[in-house]
């Protein structure tokens, strides 16, 4: 390890922490924009139909009023994000996929004057009968997609055995375990709604906007205005929460916005209403797992079968990955020789699903943890001890045929959770009611490939510059967005660390693609062990060619040429940032731009989806406690506590935040969250009736970072953003079966579910 | 543009009301303004928050309570946490912090939710409101206030002045659970509340409310008749088979019919148990 | 109409319409945008101020309300350059991820200490009377637990 690492494993400040509790940060509706237009967008109110027109109420005074239909798409009227298939406005004549889709915008002076505009624009739909499951889906009751209405399906097998042998080993098993899992949609509840403002300068289109991704905005944008890449810009604002939230939609927006700008000849800023919001925006992809495993004499998992359906909802966007990471998770971390997963992601027509932390891989968690807790109640094992044995560990091979070397912090993890268990709370109880409550523990282990999958990350050969500007200071330049979870900070630090240099000398600037190269998308647990890995190179790139130049020009620094990493000299003269300025004076800007290298021997074939899924894992174990009130029947979780592995935690303080937050997002969605459908449509669409954990809600959460390095990421850090979303969920369903006696295996745990589960309790 | 009237006494309240049945009477806001922006706007605003004649708590035989109280002020009341338990608790779990400081006793009532929090309490305590108009002032006894699903017996050109919630004496004792979709900020599912009068633990009297099983805050006759001169604990079975026919809640949004009639009887059932 | 107020500490007079939202004439008319927008219904507490000594959400406020008032937003937490002791809390225990509920959530917290209600009770107290008090503000995305920190230690802080 690198012995002057700096500020990296310190719990610095926030870099943008002032600027936050003063309110003095300058999110997309409060930026200065005059003369801006607000803009409204016209939604279907019927889930599957024909747009047979749009009028204008005529008794509506549109002078003030900018309309845009399709027909005034400037480029090619689709969201350019995996395929080219979900339009950004229905065209007349066009299908109209899911309540709330798009069918016309408006723009108006005032963001009353827009509402009321809306108002007035009345699109006539001709209504199709709906595909709302997943069972009308695969029986094509309508073709939504292709014949067959599945936008993906993938297969894993490991071990070679065929669909004979793998039910022959089924049929000689000692103990066989099944289970049908659902797991429900779950809304991102970004506290700032979605937000977008367009600009027109002559052919030139600047967005900017609440986004995790700029430069898929970019890209979707060029396709859609028919633009060259110089000619659409694309600029973060400040982003109030996404949580996979913001890395597809905001396309849409930025279609919307850019249309209505152009048209209007106006800028014209969208923010969405938050009832809008829960309304038409991306859900959590709502899974069904049928998960089957068998077990010998001996205990051990001899053959996992796995059938995974994910509702994708009206278009194609984002299912195929979220499908991908949920199969390449869905035997979980244990071993067994021979695994089958089957998986398929359906069209139906509710608004698409789409990204939310753990992308697919807390779907298939909840399943397999769940079977987890079944075999250890089969087997009459303690479920933290049928974890510990099975567990992979280093040397181990994944369903995908992956052998796990190094960075496997299994033990680590499970030792951890060990350590501060204790022995679980009195089984009953008494409010201070004197409501009667019953107690139960339940265990998860789990794990989080990080990063792309397989070559993901060759392709997009993400970059970062590290740059001394003109002016003498350094600028780290990268288009991965701060959307909370403290990229700014982190690439901070490790440059800081890089360069051996006092972090207020460096300024990770805002991301625009005007400025920043594509560094990939903020998502998949990836910025910073992907990217904070290449800026930690350009930062020592550009470390060493300002110490040459320094040795050559009589500006000595502080260990001589091209001493890369290794520590020679005691500490000398003059310091980098001095040499910078020296630099910057005589020769102006120097930029060192790095493209991301994967580590060696990683093999995957996407084709029979086999090899090294991911470069490396995160892995995590969780305990939860709850106690369920058998008047009412809701589940408190009294104790929640989780064991990460992060490789590295470069801030401890920024990690456990994302821990714990994480954490609360899956325990709300074990109990509390839903998205409630009715005909296609969200039926508590307001934060009212959709809700998420308060203060009240959550118990003190306890975290313990465990740090099994991972030797290409920065100091060793690998992914935490969305490992602890994964596991929680399914800890919670097991505590309440501990609790009761039965079993549960559809979220939510709602007291409704509870109450009606009371026939097959056994409380002994 | 709308209009604005603040009026400084009850006086000038009431007149403008009189002169003004289409504006709206606006104290703190948490129903009247929830998305604003989407609303109709109103030809006027009768702003009573902070009127003095409406803020106030007085303790006498009985406990009056003005109006423009708000639950924060409710919460806190020494006298009204002491003697009349229901309303402060219930007052605690009204929203949160923000909305308590906010919301009043006269808008819970007037607004007359099927989840109003304070609501099943009042009734449970047996209270009178004070209303007044140009006309006068005159009392109507809160078990006849709704008439239906938000609807009440408030004239158009009366206010709310005042709750007078009568003492429980010595030998009744109060209890009230909120079932909420959440620990706070939350909904009612499922909301109860009672005055027990016993003699040592037989039953001599006792009113039932509950509040989100109908499209008003109900109290409960069959439970009422079925647990006098019981004694706790047998009372319990006969309050939980009596609620069994005497409700008939709904599913919507937040919850279901029957997670609704079964919680419904864990409460009252609960409320007769020996503690 | 107009409306006179006194707002972080200083009058100031609108021309607008009495029914516009307190929120609005904050973000709008004086370009004070600390003060958020999360919900639109009282549910969130992004747009929390106090008026009057007590914290409300702006969105349920009708500027006309607000004549002859006292307001304090995020931006009048701040004594000149010292921030509140909630705001340096929560920069040092990392209570502030994407920022966008912090506003509401240092008012609200910076309310509840200035009013003593955290006074005199132990860690545990304290931790579980903040998460009552705080109810009305959500996080989506700190899990909460470092935001009781920071508050708990804030506290501890104007208390000594």
């Amino acid at each position: 390890m690198d012995r002057s690492a700096g500020p990296v494993g310190a719990s610095v400040p926030r870099v943008d922490g002032i600027a936050k509790v003063t309110g003095r940060a300058r999110y997309l509706d409060d930026l200065d924009a005059p003369g801006a237009w607000h803009g409204v967008t016209v939604r279907s109110t019927v889930a599957h139909g024909v747009l047979e027109a749009i009028d204008l109420d005529p008794g509506f005074d549109w002078s003030q009023v900018t309309v845009a239909t399709a027909a005034d798409v400037p480029g090619n009227n689709f969201i350019r994000l995996i395929e080219d298939d979900q339009v950004a406005l229905v065209p007349i004549g066009g299908r109209v996929m899911h309540v709330d889709e798009a069918l016309a915008l408006v723009a108006a002076p005032t963001k009353a004057l827009a509402f009321a505009a809306a108002k007035a624009v009345k699109p006539r739909v001709r209504a199709l009968p709906g595909v709302l499951d997943i069972d009308s889906s695969l029986a094509v009751t309508q073709k939504l997609y292709g014949s067959d209405n599945v936008f993906k399906q993938f297969l894993v097998r490991k071990g070679h055995a065929t669909d004979a042998e793998l039910e022959a080993a089924f049929a000689r098993a000692t103990k066989v375990i099944e289970g049908t899992y659902w797991t429900s949609p779950q809304e991102q509840m970004y506290i700032e709604p979605q937000a977008m403002m367009a600009e027109w300068d002559g052919e030139r289109c600047y967005l900017v906007g609440s986004m995790q991704c700029p430069y898929y905005v970019h890209k979707a944008m060029k396709a859609f205005l028919d633009r060259d890449a110089d000619d659409v810009v694309v600029s973060q604002s400040v982003t109030g929460g996404g949580f996979g939230g913001k890395e597809e939609y905001p396309s849409m927006l930025a279609a919307h916005v850019a249309v209505l700008a152009k048209k209007a000849g106006k800028r014209v800023k969208m923010v969405y209403e938050r009832d809008e919001d829960i309304a038409a925006t991306t859900k959590r992809h709502p899974c069904r797992t049928q998960h089957r495993l068998a077990a010998d004499a001996n205990g051990e998992i001899v053959a996992i079968d796995v059938d995974v359906v994910m509702d994708g909802g009206a278009y194609l966007t984002l299912s195929p990955v979220v499908l991908s990471r949920g199969v390449l998770h869905a035997a979980g971390p244990y071993r067994c020789p021979v695994v089958r997963v089957r998986g398929r992601v359906v069209a139906t027509n509710y608004p698409p699903h789409g990204a939310f932390r753990g992308f697919g891989a807390p779907q298939t968690t909840f399943a397999y943890e769940r079977q987890m807790q079944k075999l250890a109640l089969a087997l009459g094992e303690d479920g933290f001890a049928i974890r510990k044995r099975l567990a992979l560990r280093s040397g181990d091979t994944t369903a995908t045929g992956q052998q796990l070397g190094f960075s496997v912090g299994t033990d680590e993890v499970l030792a951890a959770i060990e350590k501060v268990a204790g022995p679980p709370p009195a089984r009953d109880g008494k409010a201070a009611n004197g409501a009667p409550l019953r107690r139960g523990r339940g265990y998860v282990f789990y794990f989080h490939g990080a990063g792309f999958t397989g070559s993901g990350e060759q392709r997009l050969a993400g970059k970062a510059t590290v740059a001394v500007t003109a002016e003498g200071r350094f600028e780290v330049r990268s288009s991965s967005t701060d959307i909370g979870q403290g990229a700014i900070t982190i690439f901070t630090q490790i440059a800081a660390s890089a360069l051996g240099v006092d972090p207020a000398s460096i300024t990770v600037i805002d991301p625009s693609t005007a400025q920043v190269p594509d560094s990939g998308p903020t998502v998949a647990s990836r910025t910073c062990m992907v990217v904070g890995g290449v800026v930690e190179h350009a930062a020592k790139a550009l470390r060493a060619k300002l110490e040459q130049w320094g040795a050559a020009n009589g500006v000595v620094g502080r260990r001589g040429v091209g001493a890369e990493g290794a520590a020679t000299a005691e500490t000398t003269s003059v310091p980098l940032l001095e040499i910078a300025r020296a630099y910057a004076r005589k020769e102006g800007e120097l930029a060192e731009l790095v493209t991301y290298e994967p580590p060696p021997g990683i093999a995957w074939d996407d084709a029979t989806y086999t090899g090294s899924a991911y470069p490396v894992y995160g892995w995590a174990a969780c305990l939860v406690d709850v106690a369920v009130d058998l008047d009412t029947y809701e589940v408190a979780i009294e104790r929640c506590v989780q064991a990460v592995d992060v490789g590295k935690a470069i801030n401890p303080s920024i990690v456990k935040g994302q821990i714990e937050g994480g954490t609360l997002q899956a325990l709300g969605w074990a109990v509390l969250e839903n998205v409630i459908y009715k005909d296609g449509k969200v039926a508590n669409a307001n934060m009212t009736n959709c809700i998420v954990p308060t203060f009240a809600d959550a118990p003190e959460l306890e975290t313990v970072i465990v740090e099994c390095p991972y030797p290409y990421g920065p100091h060793g850090a690998k992914g935490v953003g969305e490992i602890p979303m994964d596991g929680p969920a399914a800890a919670v369903a097991n505590a309440v079966e501990d609790a009761l006696g039965c079993s549960f295996d559809s979220l939510p745990i709602s007291p409704e579910v509870v109450a009606a589960s009371k026939p097959r309790w056994r409380l002994s | 543009m709308t209009e604005y009237l603040r009026p400084r006494d009850l006086d000038e309240a009431v007149t403008a009301r009189a002169a003004h049945p289409d504006w709206m009477v606006l104290a703190g806001g948490t129903d009247l303004m929830v998305n604003a922006n989407h609303r109709v706007v109103p030809a006027g605003i009768v702003d009573l928050w902070r009127l003095a004649e409406l803020c106030f708590v007085h303790v006498g035989d009985a406990i009056t309570i003005g109006a423009g109280t708000t639950w924060s002020e409710v919460e806190h009341h020494p006298a009204i946490r002491e003697r009349l338990a229901p309303l402060a608790l219930s007052a605690r779990e009204i929203g949160a912090l923000q909305i308590q400081a906010r919301g009043t006793l006269g808008g819970n009532v007037g607004t007359s939710s099927p989840v109003g929090d304070s609501l099943p309490a009042l009734l449970a305590l047996d209270a009178e409101l004070e209303v007044a108009s140009v006309r006068g002032r005159r009392r109507v006894p809160y078990r006849e206030w709704c008439t239906g699903y938000r609807t009440t017996k408030l004239a158009p050109d009366e206010l709310i002045v005042a709750a007078h919630v009568p003492i429980p004496d010595a030998a009744t004792r109060t209890t009230w659970r909120k079932v909420g979709t959440r620990r706070a900020q939350s909904i009612s599912k499922v909301m109860g509340a009672a005055a027990i009068t016993l003699d040592g633990d037989t039953i001599v009297s006792a009113r039932v409310a509950l509040g989100a099983v109908a499209n008003r805050p109900i109290r409960i006759a069959a439970v009422e008749d079925a647990v006098k001169g019981q004694r706790l604990g047998q009372a319990a079975d006969a309050a939980r088979a009596a609620l069994r026919t005497a409700i008939q809640p709904i599913d919507d949004v937040r919850s279901t019919a029957t997670y609704r009639r079964e919680v419904a009887e864990n409460l009252v059932a609960r409320f007769f148990s020996p503690s | 109409m107009n409306i006179t107020f006194e707002l972080n500490g200083q009058m100031h007079s609108v021309e607008a319409s009495p029914w516009k939202r307190l929120l609005d004439v904050l973000r709008e008319d004086l370009r004070l945008t600390g003060t958020k927008e999360g919900c639109g219904e009282g549910e969130c507490g992004a747009c929390t101020v106090i008026m009057d000594g007590e914290a409300v959400n702006s969105c349920l406020v009708a500027i006309g309300q607000c004549h002859g008032r006292t307001l304090t937003t995020v931006e009048g937490l701040a004594t000149g350059d010292v921030l509140h002791a909630v705001q340096r809390a929560l920069v040092a225990c990392g209570g502030a991820q994407c920022g966008i509920c912090t506003p509401g959530i240092a008012v609200c917290a910076a309310h509840v200490i200035d009013r003593g209600l955290l006074e005199g009770a132990d860690e545990a107290t304290a931790r579980t009377k903040v998460r009552e008090l705080l109810a009305g503000n959500i996080c989506r995305c700190t899990g909460y637990q470092l935001i009781v920190d920071a508050i708990v230690v804030a506290a501890r802080e104007v208390t000594r």
